[in-house]
């Protein structure tokens, strides 16, 4: 008999890989697919979502930021005057970039929603609108309003913070939200791997023993089983990230509605949806490792 | 290569092996006697790491069991390849990958001709493919000692390795044992087989223990 070599460089190697040596079937084979595929179509629709919010929070807080509206309230004689001398107050106002008078047909428009699209505008007591466009940097609020108080009584000032606090209170509020949800979706991910791992090293507790007896180290042993769980929590990751980008990019887009129209990604935002099935191989290969070297120690 | 200080080992209530000192030296060939429940498995189980000794020291290469990390222990066993009784195999691997399993697990490469030329002088040419539960006990015991010897250990331990066998076949598996044994390899075979070990004899120079009231004895003519 000629004794077994271990040649360095041999014509054909018998090379069956490490994770062959672990049973392929098993229902928490399984689990750990779908279970991965149901997270990942969860974190990208967290992902989804959480993106929306905060783009939309920092268009409304932006928008907000760089305009601003004078509400001139006054009697029918003083209503054309005192809106002249506001226009004349803001053009020569620093930050200010333009300024024009909402026309009767917006203000309509404006109302439209509450009142239907009838409404006799003339009729009404309303007061008259400046729209503002500032360069917030360099528009001074406070002196406006000083100045208007000053030129037009009944001209009230509205720079929109009382209104992009609250916007950008919610966005970063959306932002924790989505974070945490995130770190759930990947905590339960890791602790289903987990249970997925030690119910199959319970599960094999003969394989695990015969690979002792021939001299398999722990951390061989538990490679074998990392792989296998890691390839099917990647693989049920892959496929719930396919369906739950499908969906979102298959969602549709209302023409008038902001928020709608916002939902899903946008351009380099796409990129961390791809991010999911390496984040969830990634946290499956932690886990599992983590959980079969645990397991295999106690066992010992 | 494997010694043993006056090793005890035992359940609460009962003592199977009671201080018993020992060495298996380079080459040699032993047989392991006695009645069933004697404690053969035990000590094999001893000499392999599976177990520990209760009281007493066990050295294996050197090295004292009792001192070795999990990653030394690993290595030890690579070092000695055991047929079990009932061979151990995994059940949805092949033969082939039964047999190379040590190989595998150490991450070292297999050379395919070699593994054939193994199977083929264990007799199993053509099973390769072969599941264990296609095999007969025959083939299932020959594959145990392919595996066992796969890895170039220095120590064979054969727990029973003729226990399920006809006498053809038990000689065939003996004359193997003695080969490797020529081949500079330590042999211990536990068995209650007398009549094989009265045929060993004849072809090989091998020293016969018996276990008996926890104590292991060297048999005399009467074997």
């Amino acid at each position: 008999m000629k004794p077994i070599s271990t040649r360095s460089a041999a014509p054909a190697t018998f090379a069956p890989g490490i994770d062959r040596i672990v049973p392929a079937a098993g229902a928490s084979a399984t689990l750990t697919l779908l279970a991965a595929a149901a997270m990942a179509f969860l974190a990208v629709f967290t992902l989804a979502l959480a993106f929306s919010a905060n783009r939309l929070a920092d268009s409304w807080s932006g928008d907000l930021a760089a305009t601003a509206t004078v509400r001139i309230s006054a009697a029918p004689d003083q209503a054309d005057l005192q809106t002249r001398r506001v226009l004349e107050v803001l053009t020569t106002t620093p930050g200010v970039v333009s300024s024009r008078e909402i026309p009767a047909e917006e203000t309509r428009a404006l109302l439209a929603p509450w009142f239907g699209p009838d409404l006799p505008v003339e009729t009404l007591p309303i007061p008259r609108l400046v729209a503002i466009t500032t360069e917030p940097q360099a528009f001074d609020a406070e002196g406006l309003r000083l100045r208007l108080s000053a030129e037009a009584p009944g001209a009230v000032l509205d720079d929109h913070s009382r209104w992009r606090a609250p916007l950008a209170d919610t966005a970063v509020a959306l932002r924790r939200i989505a974070v945490f949800s995130l770190a759930l979706i990947g905590g339960a991910t890791a602790a289903m791997v987990t249970l997925a791992v030690q119910a199959s090293l319970a599960a094999n507790g003969q394989v695990i023993r015969v690979l002792r007896l021939i001299g398999a180290r722990d951390v061989t042993i538990a490679r074998a089983f990392v792989r296998r769980y890691t390839l099917r929590a990647t693989l049920g990751a892959l496929a719930g990230t396919t369906v739950a980008a499908a969906a979102v990019a298959a969602l549709p887009v209302v023409a008038d509605g902001e928020f709608l129209t916002h939902l899903g990604f946008s351009g380099r935002e796409w990129l961390w949806a791809l991010s999911v099935p390496a984040i969830a191989a990634i946290t499956a290969l932690v886990a599992t490792r983590a959980a079969a070297l645990r397991r295999l120690r106690d066992e010992a | 290569m494997i010694e043993l200080h006056d090793a005890s080992y035992g359940y609460p209530g009962r003592t199977l092996l009671a201080g018993v000192s020992l060495t298996l030296s380079r080459a040699s060939f032993h047989f392991l006697t006695g009645p069933s429940g004697a404690g053969k498995t035990t000590f094999l189980k001893l000499c392999y790491g599976e177990l520990r000794p209760n009281a007493g020291r066990l050295s294996a290469f050197g090295a004292d069991l009792a001192q070795l990390s999990r990653d030394d222990l690993a290595g030890m066993r690579r070092r000695i390849g055991v047929v079990h009784q009932d061979c151990e195999f995994l059940d949805h691997l092949t033969l082939a990958e039964n047999v190379a399993l040590p190989l595998i697990v150490a991450g070292r490469p297999i050379v395919e001709s070699d593994l054939a030329d193994l199977l083929a002088w264990v007799g199993l040419r053509g099973r390769e493919g072969a599941l264990p539960s296609e095999l007969s006990g025959g083939e299932r015991q020959r594959g145990a000692l392919a595996r066992a010897i796969i890895g170039a250990p220095d120590v064979i331990l054969a727990d029973e390795p003729t226990g399920n066998l006809d006498w053809e076949m038990s000689m065939r598996l003996l004359s193997l044992l003695v080969e490797l044994n020529r081949m500079g390899k330590t042999v211990l075979i536990a068995t209650h087989d007398l009549n094989l070990i009265r045929t060993a004899k004849t072809q090989v120079a091998a020293r016969v223990l018996r276990i008996k009231d926890g104590q292991v004895q060297t048999a005399g003519a009467d074997l």
